[in-house]
């Protein structure tokens, strides 16, 4: 799937990659959502899940005491200690170092930055690169960039290919996820493409992102479904396992569960791992962690149970 | 001393040629007064089997063409049936038709064309359709022709009611074989000829005389034949619904009725073309 | 140092997925009650009565091969006595104001939506079909069904305008065992909204739901009459449609019984609905959307187990794609789940009856005796139950019986085709002319293949989709008349 070295134009790498039917996409993962998840599956789902949660906060009021309580709640979402830690933290690149102080040096949970202009991109390329060097030399173990969108929807594909490959050399040790913006590329067939050029370029134990949380659009079913089949047919094409993070709006424990559905009728099992699968998400952890405590007392819990619950009614 | 008239030898109209029966036969037709006409074909159900292959190569190119195409090809048909009058109503009075009788079968053919004709390109808005699904779909029916479709013409009158049953079928772009009205073929002989001078392609309509109880059977029989179009008795409706079974053909009777009946704008219509149109629905998802 | 034999360098093996148990679904069985009662009787003039002879059969659950319930074995004097019942609920009905006869129909729709999730474990447990098709599409639809109808009821004059359209009279319906429930309404629903009466009987493997609607029938106070259910064999059917004041048949099942049935009223002067058999291609060209063509594939012929006259047991793919298209096949079904129809997980449940199972065993057998290569879906049986595992052939050739059979039943033949005109062919040629798919990004080649395709339904870019409104029905030996829409209304009525 790797583009010849010829520029990839747009009309031939669509081509390439196949198109993808709306319709069809979204009735194929409406079947996820009626798969019943019940029992000693829902514990092991919701378990599978916490392990995979990337604990987001990407706001401009986010401060070394903010990131300090997140570190603690991922290493640590519940009091139950068969409630597993967070896959990582997720942050903006000035509290990396703040963030690498709380969770310590050897931590279990990863820390993972923004970097290349979060969310727009919309800088020079060199400025994005020293954005991803600081994030990590400050200790960052992921770094989540942001492609350029600009240029996709000009044509510029090998502009686009160029930038991620730099991305990916400056990153070094650090796993990356690119971030594609599924809102902003608007249909399946965009998805698709752009899923394939960036998986080209990356290294096993790299990943791809639908979306910011920046935009009206997240991630849905359907959106990562066309991403894991790009992932699948990179896969079966190359060897390469490439990883999936679908981001924003997944915000309740069933939905979570579908999404995981989605994984292992797509994927199967080897992508059933915080290594190759991560939510970005903030609300969800508690949501999982109520489900999961519902699920060992047999009552509903309030949500003000949980730390750091944003609902205190 | 009179000129000694050159006499016709009647012969069916098959894939755009004239034939003579393979198996050679005839039988001595006699016109009103008892004299000797002619000697007619008795076509076998070889000489079906021949025209339903002319009649299916016939098909798709006939189907292809526009609907506009088609309605013109036939109100032509009227127009060379109308120049032609005289000629077509001295055939029925030949054999019996008072000449009032003749000339209001005549005019009145000639009409069934002309409304067939219009019909071409607008039974399809009346037919066919988007139908409101509930999803993300478009749906929509269009009317297709069925194929090769037998026809069974009446014995009365021979030459409109072979005409009201041939029209509404072949105006959808199916292709015809007809048997003529055995006791009367002679006006359809002599549409034969109009319709090897028209427009009509060759093979679209394809006229056989013979025998009903030697081509019944096969009518009935005939898997390529997808439709039958047929006037015709208790018992032969039982021969004919027998075999169609068979190939589960789609069988439409018109009542036997006298010339009157055939006249009104009740013998015409939509009905006769719905029957042999075959509604083909198809989905598309709207999405991309 | 490698031996010389061996020089070629072992080749790591391909990339593949792996679909294992490490995080297995638990079972999730439907638990609501389909309220079924030891013994059914028929249902004739609005009261349930036994068989004039007194016997009765026993429906069993195809999944655990245990009886359900026994349904009186009607006989000719019961299909006579059904017969005269329509006929004389046939005047008052048919004068009644169009707008009267649809709030019947509007209140059976609604009635089947109060009690949907009882009729869809019933339908599951009689018929074998997952519970989630019964419950997602058979009694949604047929529910659909009924509501469509109802608000046509006060608009028959619409259907033909300019002419006089008009009940036919009593009609007689036999459906089959594949959409028990759907094809009642089906049948049921137009045929009520023009005008007539109806005498039904229900496939002698799957009466259930059809005798569980007669007490709905009985709940929206329908007249006596109006709609009478016979049980029994398949020759009670064959009465049902020969009988004298029946002036409409409409029969849903085989191209082979369908044969029978127009001999058996030839000469008769009915009018026939025929909704017969199917071998539909399913075309797949190289530049279409890729998955949802195998999503749309499974669909096409594993939906409701194969059992689906409009199925599309032939793939008809582009060579140039097909290695992938096969692999993506198989990889996709690992992943549906045969067993337990009421496990509200299963995507295939039980085949209907052990004579269909063994029908489609021997179709394996045939296959596999001609040459053709067969792959099965990795599958625990049950211990109890009817249940083939889908089933693809590759390497099939037009010649081939599997290719040319209707099965009904999870088998899949796959072959393959280099250009349109070769599709078009080969899709074309079979005496069946029921359905079609086609998938292509291309847009014009979706009109053509759409004009070019000898069936009654097109699918395009998508498989096995029905709707109350849509009119569905067979070219050829598939059959003829519509059902849905206008054009299925109009079968229902007589128009001078």
């Amino acid at each position: 799937m790797r583009a010849s070295s010829a520029p990839p134009a747009l009309r031939r790498w669509f081509a390439a990659v196949g198109p993808v039917d709306r319709v069809g996409v979204e009735e194929r993962v409406a079947k996820f959502t009626t798969r019943s998840i019940k029992k000693a599956a829902k514990v092991q789902g919701l378990k599978l899940a916490v392990s995979m949660v990337d604990l987001t906060t990407l706001e401009g009021k986010d401060t070394p005491g903010k990131v300090a309580s997140l570190c603690r709640k991922a290493l640590r979402p519940h009091d139950d200690a068969a409630v597993p830690a967070a896959a990582a933290v997720c942050i903006y690149p000035s509290l990396v170092r703040a963030a690498r102080r709380a969770l310590g040096p050897r931590s279990p949970v990863r820390l993972a930055s923004v970097a290349t202009a979060f969310p727009s991109g919309q800088t020079a390329l060199a400025t994005r690169l020293a954005e991803v060097r600081r994030a990590v030399a400050d200790g960052a173990d992921e770094i989540d960039m942001v492609i350029n969108r600009g240029a996709f929807l000009a044509g510029e594909l090998t502009r686009v290919r160029d930038e991620i490959a730099a991305v990916v050399a400056t990153c070094g040790p650090a796993a990356l996820k690119v971030i594609l913006e599924v809102g902003e590329l608007e249909t399946y067939d965009h998805i698709r493409a752009a899923s394939c050029l960036a998986l080209g370029e990356l290294r096993p134990g790299d990943f791809i992102k639908t979306s910011t949380g920046k935009t009206a659009t997240n991630a849905t079913l359907a959106n990562t479904q066309v991403m894991l089949e790009a992932i699948r047919d990179h896969y079966l094409e190359t060897g390469v396992a490439i990883g999936m993070k679908p981001a924003g709006g997944i915000r309740t424990a069933k939905q979570a569960l579908h999404f995981l559905v989605a994984v292992k009728e797509t994927l199967g099992d080897a992508w059933l791992t915080p290594a190759r699968y991560r939510f970005g998400a903030s609300a969800l952890l508690n949501d999982l962690v109520r489900q999961l405590e519902k699920e060992r007392t047999g009552a509903y819990p309030a949500p003000y149970a949980f730390s750091e619950a944003a609902e205190s009614y | 001393m009179p000129r000694l008239p050159v006499t016709k030898t009647p012969k069916p109209y098959v894939g755009g040629a004239f034939i003579r029966s393979e198996s050679g036969r005839t039988r001595p037709l006699a016109d009103a007064t008892g004299a000797f006409f002619a000697h007619v074909p008795l076509c076998t159900r070889k000489d079906l089997r021949n025209a339903v292959e002319a009649a299916a190569k016939a098909g798709p190119g006939w189907a292809r063409r526009t609907a506009y195409n088609r309605g013109q090809i036939l109100y032509r048909l009227g127009e060379m049936l109308e120049a032609r009058r005289a000629e077509f109503a001295a055939a029925l009075t030949r054999f019996g038709a008072r000449r009032a009788a003749a000339l209001r079968e005549v005019d009145a053919a000639t009409d069934r064309l002309v409304h067939y004709a219009g019909w071409a390109d607008k039974y399809e808005q009346l037919l066919g359709g988007v139908n409101p699904v509930s999803g993300p779909y478009f749906n929509f029916t269009v009317s297709e022709p069925m194929g090769v479709i037998g026809v069974l013409a009446p014995a009365e009158p021979p030459l409109l009611g072979l005409l009201s049953l041939v029209a509404p079928v072949i105006v959808s772009g199916n292709t015809v074989v007809v048997l003529a009205s055995e006791p009367r073929p002679y006006p359809a002989i002599l549409l034969g000829e109009l319709l090897a001078t028209s427009d009509l392609p060759a093979g679209v309509v394809n006229v056989l005389t013979g025998l009903r109880a030697d081509l019944v059977p096969t009518f009935a029989t005939h898997a390529h034949l997808r439709g039958l179009s047929a006037v015709a008795d208790a018992a032969e409706r039982r021969v004919l619904d027998l075999g169609a079974a068979e190939s589960v053909k789609r069988v439409r009777y018109t009542p036997d009725a006298p010339l009157a009946a055939w006249l009104g704008g009740a013998a015409q219509g939509l009905e006769p073309i719905r029957a042999f149109v075959e509604p083909k629905t198809t989905w598309h998802p709207i999405g991309a | 140092m490698a031996p010389p034999a061996s020089s070629r360098r072992p080749r790591r093996p391909a990339p593949e997925l792996l679909f294992g148990d490490l995080w297995p679904y638990d079972p999730a069985p439907e638990t609501a009650d389909p309220r079924i009662r030891p013994e059914y009787d028929l249902f004739i003039g609005g009261r349930f009565v036994p068989a004039a002879d007194g016997t009765r059969f026993t429906s069993i659950n195809p999944a655990t091969e245990r009886p359900l319930t026994e349904l009186a074995r009607g006989g000719p004097a019961d299909v006579d006595a059904a017969c005269r019942a329509a006929a004389a609920a046939f005047p008052r009905w048919s004068r009644l104001p169009g707008a009267e006869r649809g709030k019947y129909l509007f209140r059976l729709a609604r009635l089947l939506q109060d009690r949907a999730r009882e009729f869809a474990v019933a339908e599951t447990m009689d018929n074998g079909k997952p519970i989630r098709e019964t419950r997602d599409f058979d009694v949604p639809s047929a529910a659909a069904h009924f509501f469509y109808h109802a608000g046509w009821a006060d608009k028959l004059a619409y259907l033909a305008p300019g002419r006089t359209v008009a009940p036919l009279g009593v009609v007689g319906q036999v459906i089959p065992w594949n959409f028990p429930l759907l094809m009642l309404a089906w049948k049921i629903a137009p045929a009520l909204a023009a005008g007539n009466c109806v005498v039904l009987k229900p496939a002698s493997n799957t009466p259930l739901t059809a005798v569980k609607l007669a007490e709905l029938l009985q709940e929206a106070e329908l007249p006596p009459g109006v709609v009478n259910i016979v049980t029994g064999p398949g020759a009670t059917g064959a009465h049902l449609l020969a009988h004298p004041l029946v002036r409409k048949v409409a029969f849903t099942g085989s191209t082979e019984v369908g044969k029978v049935i127009l001999r058996s009223v030839a000469g008769a002067g009915k009018r026939l609905t025929m909704e017969l058999g199917g071998k539909a291609a399913n075309i797949v060209f190289a530049d279409a959307p890729l998955d949802q063509a195998v999503e749309g594939i499974v669909n096409g012929i594993f939906f409701n187990q194969g059992q689906v006259c409009c199925a599309g047991s032939r793939l008809l793919v582009q060579e140039s794609v097909a290695e992938r298209v096969v692999a993506q096949l198989r990889r996709r079904l690992r992943v549906l789940r045969v067993g337990d129809p009421l496990d509200k997980n299963t995507d295939l449940g039980a085949i209907v009856s052990r004579e269909q199972r063994d029908v489609i065993r021997g179709y394996l057998r045939a296959g596999v005796a001609e040459g053709a290569e067969l792959w099965q879906a990795p599958f625990r049986a049950p211990a109890r139950g009817f249940y083939v595992p889908p089933a693809v052939f590759t390497g099939v050739t037009q010649s081939h019986r599997i290719a040319r059979e209707e099965i009904f039943g999870p088998v899949l033949s796959v072959l393959t085709f280099r250009t349109v005109e070769e599709a078009v062919e080969k899709a074309n040629n079979t005496p069946y002319g029921l359905s079609a798919g086609v998938w292509t990004d291309k847009g014009s080649l979706i009109l053509r293949l759409a004009t070019e395709l000898r069936a009654g339904v097109v699918w395009a870019n998508t498989f096995n989709k029905f709707d109350p409104a849509s009119p569905f029905g067979g070219y050829k030996e598939s059959g003829f008349g519509r059902e849905g829409g206008r054009h299925g209304l109009l079968d229902y009525c007589a128009v001078t």
